[in-house]
């Protein structure tokens, strides 16, 4: 993407005033969707973003720049920036070697999106338009979106990395609106995969838009939720978030560094039911949390995070891991060429279990079974999460039974680790998430079995 | 106008130039430059400064619409992004009232949103700034335990809109603001808080308060229970309300109502909240951090009043949904930066205020609990259906005055009940870095979920 020289000659400049270490990231991100709302195409897009980030460290600061101009002064002025925010040491001349690199890519790309005509986008949205209508009068608006992005990067340090990735990503959802007695009520769901086109070889667009609007007029008939501390299945696939947000979060490095995560100093111990096994793993095949260098250049890996229920490791970025003289874990990411990278999770999920998943549910006397979970959001420091349920039912005398109306879960990380006392053998990946950190969005994938939490606070208004 | 400005008006006109025959152009050109800064045990942990560039184009061509967007202001990139707004407007689905903002003849309002001066704040000043500010959260009381951040950050942002129907604007504005985010420890437990300051300038800011916030939200959580499940009034505070007001407003865009995704289409007329209620939507407001005095599509912004005395008077319009229905344009196009395409949606809501201060209305209350945060607004909050339950926590309120802390609860009803339930509104109103102002809010018949 960028002539080696030139990046040779623009870590000397960011390394001038005495930085102990210097980076740039190129990024050049090419993106396009299409959405039909209304039953209208209303809208095709197309974006490109292409930049170069520059950070700077001396001792325990960072400094960080970054410019849409990829031209020698461009990189050069914004690497003397970065230089000038995190100002000490001693100048002077130092030359980088660079070793270009290849990391293996954890999937292969085999019809890349920009090579499909529009036409086929827009066909694909009416398809899923008219079968979404077609399961009744009482779906009132469908929204369909496709998205696809090609994002190339480039990291180059002064440690001698050169290294590149080409990531590839497409997308599709469906929202459905029904209208009843009741009011409104929505479904939602998406698809998406670290790969092209032929994402659409194994989803079935119509398929896929019926069971959303299926999900939408279920909702219609559906109870509010009830209020208070029960037990909870969660269904396998939907429900990685809860361990996204239960501990997820609570195990990234910059957390524990600060003193603002309650797994701070647990390494080694046992923090969660012994049936409980959680990695994060960035190498998975095409989950949308994959990739095969991380935003700072580092392979991608499989971390085991919990072993039987004990704490193994945190995850790291560069800065943190050099600090404490350790490995790198793959968790430096980024949003983009205009985002410092922090620690972030890739692919989270917890292995499969031994129970049957019917029996579960079958031994949950009373209790909610949650089928897909919505979005969640944690306070580190006191383990306190939330996490929406867009597809629930009551369990009754081991059944499910009722549709229940949206609400949130709450429940604490470390508690609620301990609380699982059942495991399926059904694991499976759930949809696309976007995690938000600090300001910054990155793609990240999650998973379950079929489990039991033996107590969560449901946030529904009936008794 | 400033050179910049010109500069920015420069490159819409040059796009808008292009423009083929029959066919509709729109260019919307921004420029910022940004700095943010974060310091951690009296140090600088991060210093980012940026500078960016961007083109969004719209193209609407035999009544279909496509659109473009580039993170550059480069020539050829110019011309490609409009020809690719070109080819994507071919595959729309035709609507006949697909179509750019035409000029409306309201005057656009001059706002002081800008500071000059900004631009010569020395980067050590904006430095000292954030360290001083981690030095007084840090000593703010003896059970801060750690200041997980605290940043300064501050922008200069500069856009245009350009298009062939005649529309052509351009405003420029600045705004700082100072946040952190404080631990506070007693024995094994750990709470959190966060407390901040906004304004136009660096000088507008005041660490004090931004210090002193984080450090009584944390540390009046410390031994906070998980509360019994039960049916309460709930006192929203100015933070928290405003996150439930803005949630509200996206109710009140004429697109969700277009869309048959908003609860209250049809009721214009009605009494759809509590007599307590005058809610309206000004971005004409210098107080608030989001004024403006141009909406997405380069129209004059405007005090639009949604709901008056509890009676819902209308809608937010951008000029697609107002030839839609039949209206005029409310000023009200809003778009997430040049990335995307304009929708139609509130900015700087607020609520007129009531008579009594925070405390004259938790003693008016008696009973029930003062919610300081709360959690999962994005996921438990369904804007078409109405439903809302969310993660919380805060304070008891007993016999009138503020009791012991609370967490881990959730907060659960609909938007519809929640505004006719609204029995009291503070004379507390306060500008937010976020697109509603806070102000106290006192709701009866809250179901609130615990143990």
């Amino acid at each position: 993407m960028l002539d080696s020289g030139l990046i040779q000659r623009v870590l000397g400049a960011a390394l001038r005033t005495g930085g102990d270490f210097a980076e740039i990231f190129v990024e050049d991100r090419r993106s396009s969707g299409a959405r039909l709302d209304d039953g209208r195409v209303e809208e095709l897009s197309s974006g490109r973003d292409r930049g170069a980030g520059i950070r700077v460290v001396v001792g325990e600061t960072t400094g960080y720049a970054h410019t849409a101009d990829l031209s020698e002064q461009g990189l050069r002025s914004a690497a003397e920036a970065a230089a000038a925010a995190a100002r000490g040491g001693t100048g002077g001349e130092r030359v980088v070697a660079l070793t270009p690199t290849t990391a293996a890519r954890p999937n292969a790309v085999a019809v890349p999106p920009e090579d499909i005509a529009k036409s086929a986008k827009v066909e694909l949205l009416l398809r899923a338009n008219e079968a979404a209508r077609a399961e009744g009068g009482a779906i009132r608006q469908v929204t369909a979106r496709v998205a696809d992005s090609r994002r190339r990067i480039l990291v180059a340090n002064s440690d001698g990395l050169l290294t590149e990735d080409d990531q590839v990503k497409t997308l599709f959802a469906v929202q459905c609106v029904a209208v009843g007695d009741t009011g409104m009520q929505t479904g939602y769901e998406s698809v998406g995969h670290t790969i092209g086109w032929e994402l659409f070889d194994r989803v079935d667009v119509e398929e896929h838009a019926r069971k959303v609007a299926r999900q939408a007029l279920t909702k219609l008939s559906a109870r509010p939720a009830p209020s208070g501390t029960m037990p909870v299945v969660i269904g396998s696939g939907g429900g990685g978030v809860l361990f996204h947000e239960a501990c997820g979060h609570g195990l990234e490095a910059d957390a524990i560094a600060k003193g603002a995560s309650v797994f701070k100093g647990r390494r080694g111990e046992k923090v969660a039911s012994p049936l409980v096994t959680l990695v994060d793993d960035g190498t998975m095949g095409e989950e949308w949390g994959c990739f095969a260098i991380d935003d700072e250049g580092t392979p991608a890996q499989r971390n085991v995070l919990i072993e039987d229920g004990v704490l193994t490791d945190y995850m790291y970025d560069f800065l943190r891991s050099r600090k404490e003289g350790r490995g790198l874990s793959g968790n430096g990411r980024r949003e983009s060429y205009q985002h410092l990278p922090m620690v972030r999770m890739t692919n989270t999920y917890v292995l499969a279990g031994n129970d049957e998943p019917a029996d579960i549910i079958a031994s949950t006397e009373r209790g909610v079974y949650v089928k897909a979970l919505g979005g969640g959001q944690v306070n580190t420091a006191t383990g306190d999460f939330v996490f929406g349920m867009t597809e629930a039912y009551l369990i009754h005398n081991g059944e499910i039974t009722e549709p229940l109306r949206e609400g949130n879960l709450i429940g604490n990380g470390p508690q609620v680790l301990t609380q699982i006392d059942a495991v399926g053998n059904d694991f499976a990946m759930g949809p696309p998430g976007m995690c938000g950190k600090d300001g910054q969005g990155v793609p990240v994938g999650d998973g379950v079995p079929t489990l039991r939490v033996t107590a969560l606070t449901i946030g529904g208004t009936a008794a | 106008m400033s050179a910049e400005l010109d500069e920015l008006l420069a490159i819409g006109d040059r796009i808008v130039g292009w423009a083929a025959d029959g066919e509709q152009v729109e260019a919307v050109v921004v420029h910022s430059r940004d700095t943010e800064i974060r310091a951690y045990e009296g140090d600088v942990e991060q210093l980012s400064s940026a500078e960016t560039r961007g083109v969004g184009v719209r193209v609407v061509c035999d009544h279909r619409v496509g659109f473009a967007y580039a993170g550059s202001l480069d020539d050829d990139v110019l011309a490609d992004t409009l020809a690719e707004a070109r080819d994507n407007a071919g595959f729309a689905t035709p609507d006949e009232y697909a179509g750019l903002a035409e000029p409306d003849g309201v005057p656009i309002a001059e706002l002081d949103l800008y500071r000059a001066s900004l631009v010569d704040v020395p980067t050590d000043r904006k430095v000292e700034l954030a360290i001083e500010l981690e030095r007084i959260a840090r000593g703010a009381d003896p059970r801060i335990s750690g200041v997980e951040s605290a940043d300064y950050a501050d922008s200069i942002a500069a856009a245009a809109v350009v298009t062939t129907t005649g529309i052509r604007a351009a405003a420029r504005e600045t705004g700082a603001y100072v946040v952190a985010s404080v631990l506070a420890s007693d024995g094994d437990e750990t709470q959190t808080g966060f407390g901040f300051s906004v304004g136009r300038h660096p000088d507008e800011l005041d660490l004090d308060v931004a210090a002193r916030d984080a450090a009584q939200r944390a540390t009046r959580m410390l031994g906070a229970k998980k509360p019994p499940s039960e049916r309460l009034t709930v006192v929203l505070d100015p933070y928290v309300a405003a996150q439930f007001l803005g949630i509200i407003g996206t109710t009140l865009s004429a697109e969700a109502v277009l869309k048959g995704r908003s609860p209250f289409a049809d009721r214009v007329g009605d009494e759809i909240a509590a007599a307590a209620i005058t809610f309206v939507d000004d971005p004409t407001n210098v107080l608030a951090f989001s004024a403006t005095q141009t909406d997405g599509e380069g129209l004059a912004t405007r005090r639009n009043a949604l709901i008056t005395d509890g009676v819902l008077q209308g809608f937010l319009h951008n000029s697609y949904t107002a030839r839609r229905m039949g209206a005029v344009s409310t000023g009200s196009a809003v778009r997430g930066g040049f990335k995307s395409t304009p929708s139609a949606g509130a900015r700087a809501l607020s609520l007129a205020p009531g008579t009594k201060s925070p405390d004259e209305l938790f003693a008016a209350v008696g009973n029930g609990i003062l919610v300081q945060s709360v959690a999962g607004l994005h996921s438990g909050v369904n804007p078409v259906s109405g439903d809302f339950s969310t993660g919380a926590e805060g304070l008891r309120i007993r016999d009138g005055v503020l009791g012991e802390p609370v967490r881990e609860f959730t907060i659960a009803s609909t938007l519809q009940r929640m505004l006719l339930d609204v029995v009291a509104v503070g004379n507390d109103v306060e500008w937010l870095p976020m697109r509603a102002a806070g102000v106290t809010i006192v709701v009866d018949d809250v179901t609130v979920s615990g143990s």
